[in-house]
C-alpha cells in the first residue's frame, strides 16, 4: 500500500523540473519537451487522487485521458510551428526570434 | 510492500531521466530521457491498475509524441543536434532553481498539510480494482451523470481542428517560398 502523499511529491519534483527546464533552457524544442514533463506530473496526479482518495468514481481517469490527447495535439501543432520559425529565421533558439512576422 | 518497491524503482528512474532530461546538453538526448520519463509513467499507471491509461500513453507518447519530436529535431537544426548552441547560462540557472524549489516547498506543503487528504481512510482492496474496457465505454459514451460524451466529441472536432491547424501552418510557407 503506496501511501498518497508519495505520489504528490514525486509529481510536485516532475512538476518543478520542468518548470527549471522550461526557465533555463533557450531552445524552442527543449522548452516543450520540458512542457511535456509538466503535463506529465499533472496526469500523475489526477490518476493518484482518482485511485487512492476517491476510488468509486472515473474523473481523474477519464481526465487523464482527455488530457494525453489535448497534450499530443498541442505538441503537434507546437511542433509545426516551431518547424516554421525554423524556416523564416533559420535558427530555433528563442532569442533570435524578435519580430512577429518578417 | 512489492507495490512500494516497484514504486520507489520507478520514482528513481522517472527523477533521474527528468533531471537528465533538462540538465544535458544534447536535445537528441533530451529526447530519449523524455521517453524514459514517459514509460516510467506508464508504469505508474499499471502499478495504480489503470491498464487502459497506461496502454494509452506507451502508445500516444511513447510512440506517437516521442517520435514526432525526434523528427522535428532532425528537421530543425544541425548545430543543435551537435550540442553547440546550448551554454550555461550561470545566473538564471540559480535562479531557476531557487524558483522551482520555493514552489515545490510550498506545493508539498499545503499537499501534505492539506485536512481532506490525510482524513481520507485508504483501505487496501481499492487498489487491485481494475477498470473494465466495458465501463470506460459506457462512460465514454454516456450522456447521464458521470458520462464524457461531450468532453469526448470536443476532443475529435479539435483534433480535427489540429490536423488542418498544422496543414496550413506548414503549407502557408510553402506557398511563399514559392512566390519567392
Amino acid at each position: 500500500m503506496i501511501p498518497v502523499g508519495y505520489f504528490f511529491v514525486l509529481s510536485g519534483l516532475l512538476f518543478f523540473i520542468g518548470v527549471f527546464g522550461f526557465v533555463t533552457r533557450r531552445n524552442l524544442v527543449a522548452m516543450l519537451i520540458s512542457v511535456e514533463l509538466v503535463l506529465n506530473s499533472v496526469d500523475i496526479n489526477f490518476a493518484a487522487f482518482n485511485r487512492l482518495l476517491f476510488p468509486d468514481g472515473y474523473e481523474g481517469m477519464f481526465f487523464t485521458l482527455f488530457s494525453i490527447g489535448v497534450s499530443a495535439a498541442e505538441s503537434a501543432v507546437a511542433l509545426a510551428i516551431i518547424i516554421n520559425v525554423y524556416r523564416h529565421f533559420h535558427s530555433d533558439q528563442v532569442n533570435s526570434i524578435e519580430n512577429m512576422k518578417l | 510492500m512489492a507495490r512500494l518497491i516497484m514504486f520507489a524503482i520507478l520514482a528513481v528512474v522517472i527523477l533521474a531521466s527528468a533531471i537528465f532530461c533538462v540538465s544535458t546538453k544534447r536535445i537528441m538526448r533530451a529526447a530519449t530521457a523524455l521517453l524514459f520519463v514517459l514509460f516510467g509513467v506508464a508504469g505508474l499507471y499499471f502499478l495504480l491498475d489503470y491498464t487502459f491509461l497506461g496502454a494509452t500513453q506507451i502508445s500516444i507518447y511513447a510512440g506517437g509524441i516521442t517520435m514526432m519530436y525526434i523528427f522535428a529535431i532532425q528537421l530543425v537544426s544541425k548545430r543543435t543536434l551537435q550540442g553547440l548552441s546550448e551554454r550555461w547560462l550561470g545566473k538564471r540557472t540559480f535562479l531557476a532553481a531557487a524558483i522551482a524549489l520555493v514552489g515545490f516547498a510550498t506545493v508539498v506543503v499545503v499537499l501534505l498539510k492539506n485536512e481532506l487528504i490525510n482524513n481520507t481512510i485508504i483501505n487496501g482492496d481499492t487498489l487491485s480494482k481494475e477498470v473494465t474496457m466495458d465501463t470506460i465505454g459506457q462512460n465514454l459514451m454516456s450522456a447521464d451523470k458521470y458520462g464524457y460524451v461531450l468532453p469526448f466529441e470536443f476532443i475529435s472536432v479539435f483534433l480535427l481542428a489540429c490536423i488542418i491547424g498544422g496543414l496550413v501552418i506548414l503549407n502557408n510557407n510553402k506557398k511563399e517560398e514559392e512566390s519567392k
